[in-house]
């Protein structure tokens, strides 16, 4: 990946920051000026991965853009814990408008600023995964086909949150949700139904799509910035952990998103004009269980009534995201 | 009505009014946890405090910190058994940092480079005499003196340094870098009075008007054994061997050397008998993993051609030859005879069986006991004779190195405060930082720096220092292996990963501050804290 890991400097860039490395090298999240585009005061639940991807993400767009940008919100967790009427989180300027139209209103938030000379300014949208890969999906395609000037970044917690946690085509198979009860023969969310929206935007051919998790810092920071310095309609999905809607302690949030990452349930990547560029490897190669086990969606696959047959499936999913983007070393397949 | 837009009745504002640490029911807070490596170091080192400042390249820095505690690095980073590395968490990881061997370099720099110790505090005015200029007179003598008191030590032997200069072979310690570390502390302002034995400790304390002594003559006394011998039989002890090694005339010992024991001492004599050209034989009642030496020792010596017969005693010694009777462990382990008797050609029998203390200078020194051959002192150091402090090899302890080096200075410690009047309480010990604490994820995979070992030849042949030093490259390689176990350095994690922004960062070297105001306590800053500097407490509620 593009980013350098310093090699023994004790922890590398593994850690948001490093005191042995140069203040340039170090991560947006290291500086003590960093924007904290979203702040304090937010009603997120304890340790929301999604509030932390998204100033993760806002923070280095920041950074990239000089300040000059506008936030666009679809309707999710993270436009309702930020903006509690009167209050607000963002310090960035920041608009919503409806649940599904938020690629639409960023299209025409870029238009005005073209219309205006202000190209210094740039335009993010944000939601969460009902947002983008459900209600939102016809926009999103739209925008793509277009290649308007819009990073889109989905925040992806497999599930509508705020609602009552009901399933989107973003639920992974087998996981528990208000909508998919672990009741009868395979229980939970089925296999063979949702979508893959990295590989639909892909399939648009624009510039810029990539994955990333709230796990890997430096990579999440390197692909925004990166989105950041392109024109036309980019694409960033970040996995963000929900303590609430996946039953998992708040203090796991970044555990499981490390975890998911390596053990192959979801691959992180980057592709430039619908061709795979890069893929972040698979340092410690992890089973399926480790990953399902904190966490309470899954529990009906373990223990009195387990589904031995249902993780299989699941590690065979991992097992082929790994096959398919490369996600071992060679000599990592070669061990195993 | 205020002027509002419709249906708006309140004015924007933002989150910051909305005080989310009310949710909390567990606070998370800052810590310094124990480092394994710093609770097992005998002399009591902040090894991770050291290692901090040498990670970063400030290698003078670093010698500073580690010298606060032991003025000897360069000789305790080639003769100390580091059980900082045995404890090293970082072991459960891939292995130990090579914490001695950064000792090393950082002990050579500083002679390489003359890095002096700061000036002494302002003079108490008290004098103290240090009998004896052995690893634990020295580190008490520099101790007492940083911290203003007059120190003189009187060593009975021509050179100061003890038992690392006349029991360690100069292949493991060469003897310029001993003196040169002697000699900073001499710089210090302490008096080293040589061939000056103290013949009775009461009169010398009060011909130089001395406030407190601290003792530490060490064991030169060879133990010796009852083996039936011939009037030919040529049978000396490990310690005169070791002794004259250092003096004009070498001993004289012929080409085949038995040597009797199987500790470190006989492991030294052994490995200095190759050196001059003998063919030294290692007799041990016992099996090589109860052997007291260290087992790489016994593996350097193996190396090197020493031969070794385990599980013999020697029944009787003649005129080029001896007699070994083969034992048998029983059941509890110990060594048995059995009756099998073997002639060994030996031109000379080394007694390498421990060593006692002597005492004569204790003489009529009231209140003082003697157990078991050595001097009994209390928790504070003190002999039952008031004033007078004792440490090192004459009390009962680990007889080694680094086990003198701490005894000196917690005897400088507690002289200091019995001098003032008070009572030196050292400060509790912080909780340990296990292995458990760690979120070793972060950690880049590095494997330890094997330090250069001299080549075969070399040392069989000749005194040269067996084991190479690490150079400036891989010494800062091996520092930035440590884990910094349970001590914050900054690596701004917990600053990252809050979704609370509820982490101040206070700048370099001031480390962080939570804002409790914001602190949800979803305790995600705990867990993804590398080096488990932060814990959770529950909130009283």
């Amino acid at each position: 990946m593009g980013y350098q890991t310093v090699k023994f400097y004790q922890t590398g860039t593994y850690t948001v920051g490093n005191r042995l490395l140069a203040p340039d090298e170090r991560s947006v999240q290291a500086g003590e000026r960093r924007s904290n585009s979203i702040n304090s005061g937010h009603r997120a639940c304890q340790g929301c991965g999604e509030a932390l991807g998204a100033r993760y993400a806002i923070d280095a767009a920041m950074a990239e853009s000089n300040n000059q940008l506008i936030a666009v919100n679809a309707t999710g967790c993270l436009e309702v814990f930020s903006t509690p009427y009167p209050e607000s989180s963002w310090q960035v300027p920041w608009i919503h408008s409806l649940f599904g139209n938020a690629p639409a209103v960023a299209t025409g938030v870029a238009a005005a600023m073209k219309v205006k000379g202000r190209s210094e300014v740039r335009v993010v949208a944000q939601g969460g995964d009902g947002g983008t890969t459900d209600i939102g999906f016809g926009c999103l395609s739209g925008m793509f086909e277009r290649n308007d000037d819009v990073l889109y970044i989905c925040y992806d917690n497999e599930a509508y949150m705020n609602t009552g946690v009901q399933r989107s085509s973003a639920t992974p198979p087998t996981a528990r949700t208000a909508t998919t009860m672990p009741v009868g023969k395979e229980p939970g969310n089925v296999f063979g139904q949702g979508k893959n929206v990295p590989e639909i935007a892909m399939a648009h051919g624009i510039p810029y799509v990539a994955t990333a998790t709230v796990a890997d810092l430096r990579d999440l920071e390197y692909k925004v910035r990166k989105a950041m310095k392109m024109r036309g309609a980019r694409y960033i999905q970040i996995f963000v952990p929900c303590p609430l809607g996946w039953g998992a302690a708040s203090h796991d949030t970044i555990k499981l998103a490390r975890l998911a990452k390596e053990t192959g349930m979801f691959p992180v990547f980057e592709a430039e004009h619908g061709e795979v560029t890069g893929v972040l490897k698979i340092r410690n190669k992890q089973p399926i269980e480790e990953y399902l086990k904190p966490q309470k969606r899954f529990a009906h696959l373990f223990g009195k009534h387990a589904h031995p047959e249902m993780v299989a499936h699941l590690q065979a999913i991992a097992d082929r995201n790994i096959r398919k983007y490369g996600l071992l070393d060679e000599e990592k397949v070669n061990a195993q | 009505m205020p002027n509002k837009p419709f249906a708006i009745t309140l004015k924007p504002g933002t989150s910051l009014s909305n005080l989310t640490g009310s949710w909390r029911s567990a606070r998370p807070v800052y810590l310094d946890r124990l480092p394994p490596c710093n609770n097992a170091c005998p002399a009591g080192e902040n090894i991770q405090g050291w290692l901090f400042h040498a990670e970063s390249g400030d290698y003078e820095q670093a010698w500073r910190v580690l010298t606060l505690d032991n003025p000897l690095p360069a000789v305790m980073g080639r003769v100390c058994y580091h059980p900082c590395e045995t404890a090293c968490n970082r072991a459960q990881l891939d292995q130990a940092v090579g914490i001695n061997s950064v000792e090393r370099f950082l002990g050579d720099e500083a002679i390489k480079r003359g890095w002096k110790f700061d000036k002494p505090a302002a003079s108490t005015g008290k004098k103290v005499l240090v009998v004896g200029a052995g690893p634990s007179g020295l580190s008490a003598a520099y101790h007492l003196a940083r911290m203003g008191h007059k120190v003189e030590i009187h060593e009975a032997g021509p050179l100061a340094g003890g038992m690392t200069r006349f029991g360690i072979p100069k292949y493991r310690l060469p003897r310029e870098v001993l003196d040169a570390e002697v000699q900073r502390i001499v710089d210090l302002g302490v008096t080293l009075k040589l061939n000056t034995k103290v013949e009775h400790i009461a009169q010398s304390m009060k011909a130089g008007g001395f406030d407190a002594a601290f003792l530490a003559v060490g064991a030169h006394i060879g133990k010796r054994t009852m083996i039936p011998a011939g009037d030919a039989a040529h049978i000396v002890d490990a310690v005169s061997v070791l002794r004259s090694m250092e003096g004009e005339d070498k001993p004289m010992l012929g080409r085949r050397v038995v040597v009797y024991g199987g500790g470190n001492t006989a492991i030294d004599v052994a490995r200095t008998v190759k050196r001059m050209g003998g063919e030294p034989i290692i007799v041990y009642r016992r099996t090589r993993d109860k052997a007291p030496a260290h087992d790489f020792e016994i593996e350097e010596a193996l190396q090197e051609g020493v031969m070794v017969k385990w599980l013999s005693t020697i029944k009787q010694a003649g005129a080029g030859e001896i007699t070994i009777e083969r034992m048998e462990l029983d059941d509890k382990g110990f060594p048995q005879p059995t009756g099998e008797f073997e002639k060994l050609e030996a031109d000379s029998v080394v007694l390498a069986l421990g060593q006692d203390v002597d005492l004569s200078l204790l003489e009529g020194v009231p209140g003082l006991e003697v157990k078991d051959g050595v001097v009994q002192v209390g928790p504070n150091m003190m002999t039952g004779a008031t004033g007078i402090f004792a440490g090192g090899d004459m009390v009962p302890s680990e007889r080694t190195v680094t086990v003198a080096v701490g005894h000196g200075k917690k005897a400088a410690r507690h002289i200091d405060a019995w001098l003032r009047g008070t009572t030196y309480l050292p400060a509790p010990k912080h909780e340990l930082a296990e292995f458990k604490n760690l979120n070793t994820w972060y950690y880049s995979d590095a494997h330890k720096t094997v330090r250069p070992m001299l080549d075969i030849i070399r040392r069989q042949t000749s005194f040269d220092e067996v084991q190479g030093g690490l150079d400036e490259s891989n010494a800062l390689f091996e520092a930035r292996r440590c884990l910094s176990c349970g001590n914050c350095f900054e690596c701004d994690n917990c600053y990252g990963v809050c979704p609370d922004n509820a982490v101040i960062k206070l700048g370099p070297g001031k480390r962080f501050e939570f804002k409790y105001d914001y602190c949800k306590g979803c305790g995600l800053c705990v867990e993804e804290c590398p080096c488990g500097a932060i814990k959770m407490v529950p909130e009283d509620i």
